[in-house]
């Protein structure tokens, strides 16, 4: 609540500062609207600017930084004796913020008073009954270690958010009377404003490179943090997969192997449906519909891409996978054992890759040029002769791009396979058999589990990590070879 | 040469030679096949056409045909009076809402041979229909006794089983006898509908509610979880709209040729294709245990959706901006405007239609996302109510439409796949006016230069 009345005063600062430099500039001017460098509204419009923006820009340093200094300061606190056997300081400073909140929250409901949240001992009070009785969700006893830490964290907070207040409000009210200072007729206010705004769409358009930035170094970070606990040799070149949750993971077998089989097997199986499908599409609809079938077919073919993941994951799960099972499985041809197969998930993700194929390359298709059409009808050769012998070749490359990329969109979904391909991981050739993949395993391994200190969680990211390396590669591949075919006829 | 000079000599060569006929007028062998080739070949296109239009077909009547049972449930009404005597004789008894229940059954036969027909039942079989009548009613009349004694209509909700015999999922065929449901009652079940006890009205429950706990199918609903989809899609709106114009506005209008507008465009493309569990790790790692944000909370969901939905819209966004003649451009900057009063006041509002449509199916896109949901703690079962306000709206855990969806579909109880069908067709009903909105935005504004 605190953070949303703080942005609303800075924006109330900024609003009065507009109004005040406009109103300066105006009397420095005389009244004489010409005599001003620039409009009237670009002197508010920089006093604005130099109240809002760094202060905004402070707050968000602020509130990145803060966190930091009470993690350190709360760690200091607590002696390695109370860490107990099995856990970390990670959980226990979990265990702590989690405490802190609890108590917050229950001198919130006034179920304790804020003097006996600050000076309770855990050995004295019986803390942990009165904050669940208070509705408080707090896992195992409170220790005296901890409950003085959460204290100490609460303290800390509380200091920290007042003094952000004071010091951003301060960062605002000095930036406008600043601009407020320089605003006279001569100031060139729409030169200071319009730089102002260069910079922040830089900043916007760096934000995509801030994203990348975030995405490799969460995986990075954390990989490395699951090396430390489990080989990285096991993990890339075993064959078993079969975590196990008792004994924090110490036990568990977590070979890549099995989930790279069924992540290529699914994808082999949707690609072998997408790929001729949508191929055969797209050059019926560029070389052969007539303008009003392509006008009707094509978006038709394209709602199919805009179906949300999920809706083909139920798809899979209910009505394909018992419908496979009734030809396959015991009354059928007996090799299927349950409705979620690779078969499955590999059918329906072709489904849904087939306009991602057939867009793509009727794009491409419609590229090669007419003259190169033109030639061929005028040596003789048929429509489908053009096709085979004329324009494939031309857009074969462009062709491979769009197969890669829909490649990487197989490899990297995930709801499909999460309710049609089975949970358990294994190396085999039946595709009617149960696999898993990637993607399926870091769902399960970190849906609903906030620790990160046991192998079983951290595995998640090493598979983020190699998902996201392989799908990058064929990404590059695929755009590099697109970009290349496409400046050839341009 | 012409036609007519040539025409009689073909007329005069006899149809049948031994040998190969070398005229324009019949087909040879090597022209049968390419024909035949030719044939062949644009059947194939046609069968892939087909194949695409026939899938979409299947899955549009699937999901109608097994999501429309969603949207009714069937009720058991029984008018019911109590009079002050029962009650206080009921509230003596040791088992008091087993004295409820055969206060019940009497009425229900009371009003069944009233309508003309008469069967005996006993209360177990009541039990497999409405469930526990007892504790409804005993309930309802604790708590306003001045009812007592007056007629008072209730509406009892049937058990799951007793709905999906109601809307088909349930057949005498296909079912087993269980201690839930018995092929005989099924006999009284059509009984009491046609004295039309029992009834089949629209569901306002599955519209308008929560997430109910794995044992109570009939009472789950989407409401909860589509709030949280609504303040995910705020944040989105309100975060990836400005970043992306802004961002497109820079590389389309100012970026110079060099090494970080080139990194910035190829990371902007990678981006689009970076598989979207990819964004929920990153949301995971960063916003959650980085920077400490609430889980499962709607504004976390919101911007790790933003940095997925940015790609699309950015993409769009520079479409639009180039589709601006530059001669606007020329002309603004001719009458003295600078560079950017010429791009905000000319160029801008001229792609503004493009880049709304860019902007709802970015937005169609993300509302369509579970994976990364999933990840950072947004699962169905966390939708258990409204949020208590607008600032709770989005910090309060909460879920959204398809990671809700999912949870149901991961249940084992097969009343959930019922709610996962029905709770598909509210997303593609969202989905669908989100995108006749966009079509409808570029009909009306977009200019073709």
């Amino acid at each position: 609540m605190s953070l949303f009345w703080l942005i609303l005063i800075v924006l109330a600062i900024a609003v009065v500062g507009y109004v005040l430099g406009r109103a300066r500039a105006m009397s420095s001017a005389g009244g004489e609207r010409s005599a001003l460098h620039s409009l009237p509204s670009y002197y508010g419009a920089n006093v604005a600017m130099k109240a809002a923006v760094p202060a905004f820009l402070f707050l968000i340093v602020w509130l990145l930084a803060q966190p930091f200094y009470v993690n350190s300061e709360i760690s200091a606190m607590i002696p390695d004796s109370a860490i107990s056997e099995g856990s970390s300081r990670g959980l226990v400073l979990a265990e702590v913020r989690r405490a802190a909140r609890g108590l917050d929250n229950a001198v919130a409901s006034d179920a304790i008073t804020e003097d006996f949240a600050r000076n309770a001992r855990a050995d004295f009070n019986d803390i942990t009954a009165r904050l669940k009785e208070a509705g408080q969700i707090v896992t195992s006893d409170i220790t005296q270690p901890v409950l003085r830490a959460a204290q100490r964290y609460r303290v800390l907070t509380a200091a920290g958010n007042l003094y952000m207040t004071i010091a951003v409000i301060l960062v605002a009210i000095v930036g406008a009377l600043w601009a407020l200072r320089e605003t006279n007729a001569q100031f060139r206010a729409r030169n200071t404003v319009e730089k102002g705004v260069q910079a922040i769409l830089i900043a916007a358009a760096s934000i995509a490179i801030l994203t990348t930035i975030g995405i490799v170094l969460s995986l990075v970070f954390n990989t490395i943090e699951f090396f430390k606990l489990y080989p990285a040799a096991d993990f890339f070149f075993g064959v078993t997969w079969s975590p196990s949750f008792s004994g924090r993971g110490g036990s568990s077998e977590l070979g890549i192997i099995p989930l790279l089989w069924g992540t290529f097997y699914i994808s082999f199986v949707a690609l072998a449906v997408a790929v001729p499908v949508g191929l055969f599409a797209a050059i019926y609809l560029s070389e052969y519909a007539g303008p009003r079938v392509r006008a009707v077919a094509k978006p038709l073919l394209e709602i199919l891409a805009g179906i949300p993941t999920i809706v083909y994951g139920l798809f899979a799960l209910l009505t394909v996978g018992p419908l496979l099972l009734s030809a396959f499985g015991d009354n059928g041809f007996g090799i299927m054992k349950a409705g979620t197969a690779v078969m499955t998930a590999g059918l329906v993700m072709g489904i849904m890759l087939i306009p991602f194929v057939s867009s793509l390359s009727d794009d491409i298709i419609n590229a090669v040029p007419q003259a190169m059409r033109d030639g061929s009808y005028g040596l003789g050769a048929t429509k489908s002769e053009t096709v085979k012998k004329v324009i494939l070749p031309a857009a074969l490359p462009g062709i491979v791009g769009a197969i890669l990329l829909a490649a990487s969109r197989a490899i990297g979904e995930t709801m499909i396979v999460v309710l049609g391909a089975g949970a358990a991981a294994r190396l085999s050739l039946n595709p009617f058999e149960a696999m898993t993949t990637v993607t399926a395993k870091i769902v399960s391994q970190l849906t609903g589990d906030a620790d990160f200190a046991s192998p079983v969680a951290l595995v998640a990211f090493a598979l983020g990590m190699t998902l996201f390396v392989v799908t990058l590669g064929l990404n590059i591949v695929a755009l590099y070879i697109v970009r290349k075919y496409r400046e050839q006829y341009d | 040469m012409t036609d007519t000079t040539i025409s009689p000599k073909v007329a005069e060569m006899p149809a049948n030679l031994p040998f190969k006929s070398k005229s324009l007028y019949e087909v040879d062998d090597l022209t049968r096949k390419r024909n035949a080739a030719e044939r062949r070949f644009k059947a194939y296109g046609v069968a892939a056409v087909c194949i695409g239009l026939f899938f979409l077909v299947v899955l549009a009547y699937t999901i109608i045909s097994e999501g429309i049972p969603a949207f009714s449930r069937t009720i058991v009404e029984v008018e019911f009076s109590l009079t002050q005597e029962q009650f206080d004789e009921a509230e003596g008894q040791l088992f008091k809402t087993k004295a409820y229940e055969q206060i019940f059954i009497g009425a229900l036969q009371g009003q069944l041979q009233e309508s003309g027909v008469s069967v005996p039942f006993d209360a177990t079989t009541i039990e497999r229909i409405v469930g526990k009548p007892g504790n409804t009613i005993r309930t309802y009349f604790k708590a306003n006794q001045d009812k007592l004694g007056d007629a008072v209509g209730f509406e009892l909700a049937a058990s799951s089983r007793v709905d999906g015999y109601m809307n088909g999922r349930v057949t005498r065929e296909n079912m087993t006898d269980s201690r839930f449901l018995q092929k005989t009652d099924l006999d009284l079940v059509d009984i009491l509908v046609d004295a039309g006890v029992i009834k089949t009205v629209f569901n306002w429950n599955f519209i308008t509610g929560a997430d109910s706990g794995v044992d109570n199918p009939g009472a789950a609903g989407i409401g909860a979880s589509v709030v949280g989809s609504f303040f995910m899609m705020l944040v989105v709106l309100f975060l990836s709209l400005p970043i992306g114009v802004a961002t497109s506005i820079y590389l389309e209008e100012f970026a110079p040729q060099n090494r970080i507008t080139d990194l910035i465009e190829v990371n902007i493309s990678n981006l689009a294709a970076v598989p979207s569990i990819v964004f929920g790790i990153l949301g995971l790692a960063v916003f959650i245990q980085f920077m400490h944000l609430p889980q499962s909370a709607p504004i976390v969901g919101g911007l790790v959706l933003t940095l997925m939905t940015l790609p699309t819209i950015i993409i769009s966004t520079r479409a639009s901006l180039k589709a601006v003649p530059p001669s606007i451009r020329d002309a603004a900057l001719g009458i003295g405007a600078s560079k950017m009063q010429a791009i905000f006041h000319h160029v801008l509002p001229l792609a503004m239609p493009g880049i709304l449509t860019g902007t709802i199916i970015g937005l169609a896109q993300a509302l369509g996302e579970t994976a990364p949901l999933l990840l950072i703690g947004m699962v169905g079962f966390v939708a258990r109510g409204y949020p208590e306000g607008l600032i709770a709206g989005f910090t309060d855990p909460n879920s959204a439409m398809p990671a809700q969806i999912y949870t149901w579909a991961a249940r084992a109880d097969f009343a959930f796949y019922e709610k996962a069908w029905g709770g598909i067709v509210v997303l593609l009903i969202f989905l669908l006016s989100m995108n006749i909105l966009a079509i409808i935005l570029r009909r009306r504004f977009e200019r073709r230069w």
